[in-house]
């Protein structure tokens, strides 16, 4: 997948889940201020991407410190690339 | 310690006719059915009975994401439900927080679709790394109670009563005796239930589900009619909102009824099986409650789900009690039996007679069993002033429930 890709399967999965629109989704929107999500909706919001990308990340501490949309982005380019390499 | 007079403002429905009140009574005085054929319970190997009468497709978005998330369809139709009571009684979401208002709101179970869902992938590997956060708030037993809550910002108590078909008049009876004792000033109360084949399948094999009308469904369920063969399993909520009257006074808001009776007992003598002696009790204790002998009483809201037994049993009750005098219909043969939403939709029902001066008949009632007693079994519709009404649900488990209602004013 490209980079590319990856952040169109992460940004349709969120839409999916939390009712989100794909056009406000920007790099810079943050997940608490601007898409309104909570503590409740961040351990949800960890189990799709993991169904979506076939990983296990709840333990990850990188997760914690995820406030955008491109902290997400740039984490699962990330840990996906990590894991191909391990592959 | 006197007690406070409670009365009705506000009505929501979420019926197999759809959404609204007065959707719910133009399709019972028009005599219509709301019982379909369900093709996919064709599946079930076992079942027999592949009727019900399913809500039809309504738009759950009005609820923000962030309260239906933990709601599985009976908390959606629930707190629908409340939306439109809350309206007609002229309550402000900002009310909803001020601490007079409280919630009594039942169903059956927990949402059992959640929880086969969850179970259905949990086996797949014994896994609980997919399971999400709003799970438990679906299974819970409070799960309508507890979202309406949510939703709606309420700060008073919350009661979620569950006893099956008797669950929606517990938390109307409940309600009305919290608001009586001054505890609350107002109450959301109802119950609410969603379908699935389990439901179905547990009168199914007791033989107390409708099996012989798969292909004619609107024929069925026929309460106290002897070609009968049983329930027709439904879903909705019921919701009323019920309110002292020094509270619905002050506030200059439309009465719509008064309630001023309510009895429930347990009768122990079988778990599944009614007894006429236990009915016609339950049925003495709200007139009792109410303070008003049996003569004063205008229409009998039968519980009558269709059952061989039950029917038989509730007809004799009431003959002992009313004789041939009062006219008697059940909801069940329009729309089936909603279970725990039961209570509440047939009585918000009873409210719209009431106030439409028109006596809704059994559909489906066509030739009385003779094994029932012989009551005023309403066949048409009647039109005439409704200013006193008994409704009765009866449960599994042995749960008997009676709601007396009175129009208001009165004379």
């Amino acid at each position: 997948m490209t980079d590319q890709e990856i952040i169109e399967r992460i940004n349709s999965s969120l839409a999916e889940e939390f009712e989100l629109d794909l056009a406000e989704m920007t790099p810079e929107t943050t997940l608490y201020g601007d898409l309104g999500l909570d503590s409740l909706d961040t351990v949800d919001m960890v189990i799709v991407l993991e169904g979506a990308f076939g990983f296990k990340i709840r333990e990850e501490e990188a997760i914690r410190e995820i406030r955008t949309l491109d902290d997400i982005h740039r984490f699962v380019i990330s840990k996906k690339r990590q894991l191909e390499e391990t592959a | 310690m006197s007690l406070k007079r409670v009365v009705i403002t506000g009505a929501g429905s979420v019926s197999p006719f759809g959404r609204g009140s007065d959707t719910l009574m133009d399709a019972l005085l028009a005599g219509r059915s709301a019982v379909r054929n369900i093709p996919d319970l064709e599946r079930i190997g076992g079942l027999r009975s592949r009727v019900a009468a399913l809500v039809p497709s309504i738009d759950p978005k009005e609820i923000p994401r962030k309260f239906r998330r933990s709601m599985s369809p009976m908390s959606i139709y629930a707190t629908l439900a409340c939306y439109d009571a809350l309206a007609q009684a002229g309550l402000s979401p900002e009310e909803c927080g001020s601490g007079l208002l409280g919630v009594s709101i039942g169903s059956t179970v927990g949402s059992t679709a959640t929880t086969e869902e969850f179970f259905r992938d949990f086996f797949v590997d014994h896994s609980l790394e997919r399971m999400k956060t709003t799970f438990f708030f679906q299974i819970m037993n409070h799960s309508c109670a507890a979202n309406v809550a949510q939703a709606l910002g309420v700060t008073g108590r919350i009661l979620s009563p569950s006893a099956a078909c008797s669950t929606g008049s517990h938390a109307v009876g409940y309600g009305y005796e919290m608001i009586a004792m001054g505890r609350q000033e107002q109450m959301l109360c109802g119950g609410a239930d969603e379908f699935h084949p389990l439901t179905a399948a547990t009168f199914d094999v007791m033989n107390a589900a409708s099996v012989h009308f798969n292909d004619s469904p609107t024929r069925t369920p026929r309460p106290f009619d002897r070609e009968r063969d049983g329930v027709v399993c439904a879903e909705g909520a019921g919701i009323l909102l019920l309110e002292s009257l020094d509270s619905a006074l002050a506030r200059r808001v439309p009465i719509l009824a008064e309630v001023i009776g309510f009895a429930t007992l347990s009768d122990p003598s079988s778990i599944a099986n009614p007894d006429a002696g236990a009915m016609e009790r339950c049925m003495q204790l709200a007139l009792a409650d109410a303070g008003i002998g049996a003569d004063e009483v205008d229409y009998v809201n039968a519980h009558a789900t269709a059952t061989e037994q039950g029917d038989v049993a509730e007809s004799e009750a009431i003959f002992r009690i009313f004789g041939d005098r009062v006219p008697v219909s059940s909801l069940k043969g329009h729309m089936g039996h909603t279970m725990a939403a039961s209570g509440s939709i047939e009585l918000l029902a009873c409210v719209g007679m009431m106030l439409r001066s028109a006596l809704v008949p059994t559909l489906n009632l066509q030739n009385v069993d003779p094994a029932c007693s012989p009551l005023n079994y309403l066949r048409q519709a009647e039109s005439g002033d409704v200013k006193v009404v008994i409704k009765n649900n009866f449960a599994l488990g042995g749960v008997n429930s009676s709601i007396v209602l009175r129009s208001y004013p009165h004379d």
